[in-house]
Formats: C-alpha cells, structure tokens, sequence
C-alpha cells in the first residue's frame, strides 16, 4: 500500500464484511426464517437478498426473524423503514427478492402486488 | 471477499477466554457445519466487550442479540433456533431490568451498563477482529496515519494533539502534546518512543483489553507518534503475562508490516519506522518509565532520578516519549476527527474520556469508557449496579496502591485528573475497586502495602526499609497487637517516604494508608482500643460461637471442623466450638444449615 487511494479502496472493498454489524441504515429487511419460512423456500430468498445487498450496496441490513404466524403466506420479507413504516410481502422468491430491494429500499416505492394486502384482495385468507 | 448473512462475534478476551470461549468458537464452526451454513455465517474472535461479569459473550450481527454466561452446550440450541430458524434465544439473552417497570430490556443500547458509557479508546473492541487487519482498515483504520503522513507536517500533528488537552492516561495526567513537543525540540536524529504496556496496578485491566482487542490502533498511534516526534523506532514494552495481547501485537505488527503500513518509505511519504515488542517480565516498578527505560536496554528494571528526562535521555541514551497504551489509542482518533471533537468532550481540564476496569464488590465488573465529568456514582450504581447482595456500600478504590479511597461523600464528584487528587485519591492508570460493608479497611491498607514490599526494587532506603515498616505495624494492628501511637508514627513515616523515595512507586505508595486513616479512622481505632474487625475480616480478632437456642445439634458443624475444635452430642447436646483449637476458618459458618454459627 502507498497512497491514500489504496488506503480507500481497500478500506470500501472490507467495509462490506464489516458494516453489517453496523445499524444505522435506512431499512431493514427481515425474513421469516422459521421451519414455515424454511420449508416454503425462505432460504434462496435470504441468500439472494444478501448477496444483492452486498453487490449493490443497498442502503438496508438483512436480517431474519422467527415465524410471523401467517404461515400460509410464506415466505414472507418485512421491509421496515426508519420513520417505523413496515410492509409485509408475502410469497417472495428469489426474483421477487430482487425486485423488493430494486423497487423498495433502491427507489423508495412499495412492491404493492406482491404486499399482503395485494394477497388479501386477490382471495387469499389468513 | 465473501459476505456472510450473519456474523457470530466470540469474546476472545482474557476474562472470556478463561471461561471456555476458545472452545465456544470451535463449537460454533463445527454446529453451523452441520447445519451447512458455514458459507453463509462467519464466526469471529473479538476483542472484550466490556460486560466481563456476564462473559462469555456471543454477539449475533446484523441481529445485535448479545447472548451472555453462554456455554459450549448452548451454542447447539443458539445455532438450531437462533441461525437456523431466526428465533432468538431469548433466555440467554443478555438483559437489564428496568428499574421502574421491572421490565426486561434486551437492547442493547439501551442496557444501562452501555447506555452511559461512550467509548473511544474501546470503539472497536467487540466489533472487529483484532487478528485481521482489513476490518481495522474497515472502520477508518490508518486513515489517520495516512493523514499525517501525506497532509500535516509533524509540528501540526503536535499542535493538534496540544489543542485536544489529551493527558496521559497512565496515571500522571501529562499532557500528551507538550510530552511529544519536548521530544520534537531535542537535538539529534536518533529518537526513541515507547508504547509502556506494563499494566501492573491490582484489579486493572484496561490497557491489556484494549492490546487484545484493537491492537492496530496502538500500532497506528505509535507510528503517528513517531512521526511527530522524529523517531523511526518504537519499543512496545509489555509483560509476558499476557499472553494473548502479546500474540495479536504480533500478529498486527506482521500485517501492518505486509500491508506497507510499518517499515520503509510508509504512504510514500519518506517517512521509515519500525516496532519491537519487548517482553517484561512482570515487575511492577518496570511500568515507572526510568524502570521500564533500563529494562528494555537489558539492565534490571531500576528507576534512576530524573533529571534527565527520558525525552532528553531515554531509551540508549537517547530522546524518548513514553505513551501509555490507552493513550495512544486516543490519538488515531484525534487526527480523524480533530482537536475540536477530541476537547468538547469532557472537563475543562481533562478531555475526552477515560477508560476504567470495575471490580471488587460490584454487580457488572468489567470494563467501561466513559466522558471525564461523569460522577462516581454514576459509574458505580447506573453502569456498575451497585454492591452485589444488598450488601451496603463503604468505599471505592481508585489508582491502585499509589491510590486512595473514597468514600460517599465523594461520590458525586465529577472525575478528572485534578478532583480525584482533590479528593485524596488520583485517576492512577484506571482500576476502580469497589468495597461494600464486609471489607475491612486496615486490611485493604495491609494488602496494598503487601503489594508494595513485593515490588520495591530496593534501590532506595525510604521504599525499601520504609514500606517494610509500614507493613509490620499494619500487620501488628490486623492481628489486634497495635498501639495508638503507631498511628501517628505510619502518619509520619507516611510522610517521610512520599518526601524522599526515589520514584513514583515509593513516593505514592503511602497514599493507601493515608486515605484510609483519614476517612476510616474510627476502624484503625476498632482494631487497637477494643481488639475488634468491625467488617469481620481481621482472622485474628474475631470470635466463633454457636447459639445453643439455635443450634439443632445436627453436628453438621463438627463433622465439618478441620480441626476437631467443635464439641457436642448429636441430638441431645448443642454443640461448642473449644476457642484454644479453632484456626477460624469460617468452615462451621457455611456448613451451618440453621444459622447457628456467629463470628464476631
């Protein structure tokens, strides 16, 4: 190392190792990894929601979190935001995974079609 | 470099490290094996987070779940539910109380031994890896030395440290710049300086946690030290006691030498510097720096008078600044954020914050960092929680045995350097020990000048034959032998010896008995008028009996006795302890089922 610019990249390159353990993010992202969640697939959609963060630098932590008690709508992804706002989707796969982060912690916007009340509205019960 | 989902964080401190975490982190590696999740989860060894009371300590990231007291075989069920299923094990959890509600609080912020502490010096400990030096570098590590090397010229880096009013946090309060500048200001191109790492007060342990869980920061202070100063050579001077500071020192060193950051030409900058650790061998006089300056050069661990100061002779003869190691953790900090930052924290006179090791008769021993001006009572009753056992509590032992004793009436004192010597102690290097109603103040005293007479190097006559003195008589009013006059004759020999010994471990070393004279008189006075320990602590004073109304003559007592001194007829004859044979071990008390046994 010989110059500041090495000091800085290399100092972006391990921030992402360690910046998880860190709060003070916009979001916060959990899903229901309990033996419901597991068993539906939550798994893939944890996987993918890390790996995503980390690549695009999304301004969220990942987290996960015990069964929600709507097991029917597994796996379910809450998004909840600085101010105390919460979204629940429900059904997430890895494609809709990427879409939530893209759409919801990228630009703001909820992913209403795949939020709960989208599920309700669709006929779906709880 | 991957990323993982999760990272599990193992205290590897000393406290930690005694109760199993070596075996907690192997545990872990191989329970999320079976799990296959070893790719996904990532378990670190860290530095001490401070709550040794409850350790060990696993702290689960992003999460921030603090487990504590865990066990090798609870990390099975942390891995089942917690990393598998994302239910957090809740009665592991690391909780407070909530004093009003007597609710659980689990957050950690919020828990009140963190809630008042702010840490600087400890900033990392906990939260990095101490043995990888790319997470130092993660939370602005070097960026600092990077900073003085390439943008500020050595007279600026002494200029911001002068403006930050950091002081010395070994225990003397010199501030740091003025120290640097009258190094900078030495003819010559050989300079020298020392990282002194011989923490040897009783009961601390700060600088040793500090060593363990950040160690890159001391390298980074000491090489922006060097800088200022002009030395191209450092002496990390710590004792082989600590095996596991020594071990990632080293570890940091080679990294830091790897990544360009020790050795030649650093940021491109000219400027060359190098690190040797030296290994002390444990003596407590080795931390006093004309000592610890004769030791690194080979010589036995002897003070010589000052004049000259080591920064005008030092280390072979040559300038030298010696920074404690909490000291230099402070400065790192203070080129990133400024002086400013550094001095708005704090008193008028001593800035920043201090770190301080609670042990003794308190609730959370540990570690703690908190702004200078906090009161004592803060730290002992919001951070500490108070006495353990609704015990009451007596006083509060601050800067080891070149310290004193407070008691209540001082608790509301702000700390900083100049109130704690006002108050009749000092800051010393940061050991805070907490006594409650069951310790005996002479005996406190004796132990303290006990740990003198070992240490005294011998070379001058007041600490080697005065302390010795000193003993004899405290031992004499322990066992019940004392006089009145001795008082006033340790009052004047106290005296003598803060007067003429040599350095600082003989001048201060009075101070323990001075202190406790003059706030627990009445104590010295129990023990030599009416031949009584009024804390029951004093062997030779006290008394056992038995109440015979008490008494179920269940002869638990005398089948207990090491020494057949208790007599009695099972279930027909209360039992007697013969007074002649009893060695007052206290056995028959905690063998007593009924509360029969008393000591007075």
């Amino acid at each position: 190392m010989k110059s500041l610019e090495d000091l800085k990249k290399m100092r972006e390159a391990a921030l992402k190792k360690v910046e998880m353990r860190e709060g003070g993010k916009d979001y916060r992202v959990v899903v229901g990894m309990a033996t419901c969640g597991i068993a539906a697939g939550a798994r893939p959609v944890l996987n993918r929601l890390v790996e995503e963060t980390a690549q695009k630098d999304y301004n969220c932590v990942v987290t996960q979190t015990g069964c929600i008690g709507m097991c029917v709508y597994e796996p379910i992804v809450e998004v909840f935001d600085k101010n105390g706002g919460h979204t629940t989707y429900v059904h997430v796969d890895p494609e809709k995974a990427t879409a939530i982060l893209e759409q919801h912690v990228g630009k703001g916007q909820i992913v209403e079609e795949y939020t709960v009340e989208a599920a309700r509205k669709g006929g779906e019960t709880a | 470099m991957p990323t993982f989902r999760t990272n599990i964080l193992c205290c590897a401190g000393t406290g930690c490290n005694a109760s199993n975490s070596a075996l907690i982190y192997d545990e872990f590696n191989s329970e999320l094996k079976k799990y296959g999740l070893e790719n996904e989860v990532n378990v670190i060894k860290t530095g001490c987070f401070g709550l040794c009371q409850k350790g060990p300590i696993v702290a689960i990231y992003p999460d921030q779940v603090f487990y504590s007291h865990v066990k090798v075989e609870d990390v099975a069920r942390i891995v089942a539910e917690h990393i598998y299923k994302g239910r957090v094990v809740t009665d592991l959890q690391l909780s407070d109380e909530d004093l009003k509600s007597g609710e659980k609080i689990l957050d950690i912020n919020k828990i009140k031994f963190y809630e008042k502490q702010q840490r600087i010096a400890l900033r990392n400990c906990g939260k990095i890896n101490p043995e990888d030096i790319t997470e130092y570098i993660a939370m602005d590590g070097y960026a600092a030395l990077g900073k003085a090397l390439t943008e500020m010229k050595p007279q600026e880096v002494i200029d911001v440290m002068k403006a930050s009013g950091l002081r010395g946090r070994g225990g003397a309060g010199f501030p740091t710049g003025v120290k640097w500048q009258f190094e900078k200001d030495q003819p010559g191109d050989e300079k020298y300086v020392i990282c002194n790492a011989d923490e040897g007060d009783p009961g601390a342990f700060m600088d040793r946690s500090i060593l363990e869980g950040d160690p890159h920061a001391i390298i980074e202070g000491m090489t922006i030290m060097g800088y200022a100063v002009g030395a191209h050579k450092g002496y990390i001077y710590i004792r082989a006691e600590y095996p596991i500071a020594v071990n990632r020192l080293r570890i940091a060193i080679d990294q830091a030498h790897q990544y360009g950051l020790l050795g030649e030409n650093i940021f491109d900058s000219g400027f060359s510097f190098d690190l040797e650790l030296r290994l002390g061998a444990g003596a407590f006089v080795c931390g006093e720096e004309t000592a610890l300056i004769a030791s690194i050069e080979g010589k036995r661990g002897m003070p010589t008078p000052k004049p000259p100061f080591p920064a005008v002779s030092g280390v072979w003869g040559k300038p030298t600044s010696i920074n404690n190691v909490e000291t230099l953790a402070n400065v790192a900090q203070i080129i990133n954020n400024g002086a400013e930052w550094y001095s708005s924290i704090g008193t008028e006179k001593s800035k920043g914050t201090k770190v301080f090791a609670l042990g003794g008769k308190i609730k959370n021993t540990g570690l703690v960092e908190i702004p200078m001006g906090t009161t004592l009572r803060e730290i002992i009753y919001e951070i500490g929680g108070g006495c353990p056992n609704n015990k009451a509590f007596k006083a509060v032992q601050t800067g080891g045995p070149s310290g004193g004793c407070l008691t209540e009436k001082e608790l509301d004192t702000p700390i900083d350097y100049d109130n704690l010597i006002a108050a009749g102690s000092m800051m010393g290097s940061g050991g805070m020990i907490v006594l409650d109603e069951d310790n005996c103040m002479v005996d406190v005293a004796r132990f303290y000048m006990e740990f003198i007479c070992d240490e005294s190097c011998g070379k001058c006559t007041p600490c080697r034959v005065g302390t010795k003195r000193l003993l004899e008589m405290l031992t004499k009013i322990c066992d019940g032998e004392g006089t009145m006059e001795m008082l006033a004759e340790m009052e004047e020999l106290c005296e003598e010896i803060r007067d003429t010994a040599l350095c600082g471990l003989g001048q201060t070393a009075p101070n323990p008995i001075l202190s406790t004279l003059k706030h627990f008189r009445s104590e010295y006075e129990a023990h030599i008028l009416e031949k009584r320990c009024p804390a029951g602590v004093c062997k030779k004073l006290l008394t056992y009996s038995i109440d015979p109304n008490k008494c179920k003559k269940c002869s638990m007592c005398a089948r207990n006795c090491p020494v057949d001194a208790i007599k009695g007829v099972p279930g027909k004859e209360p039992y007697v302890i013969d007074t002649a044979k009893c060695i007052k071990c206290g056995t028959c008390i905690t063998s007593c089922r009924f509360g029969a046994v008393e000591r007075k």
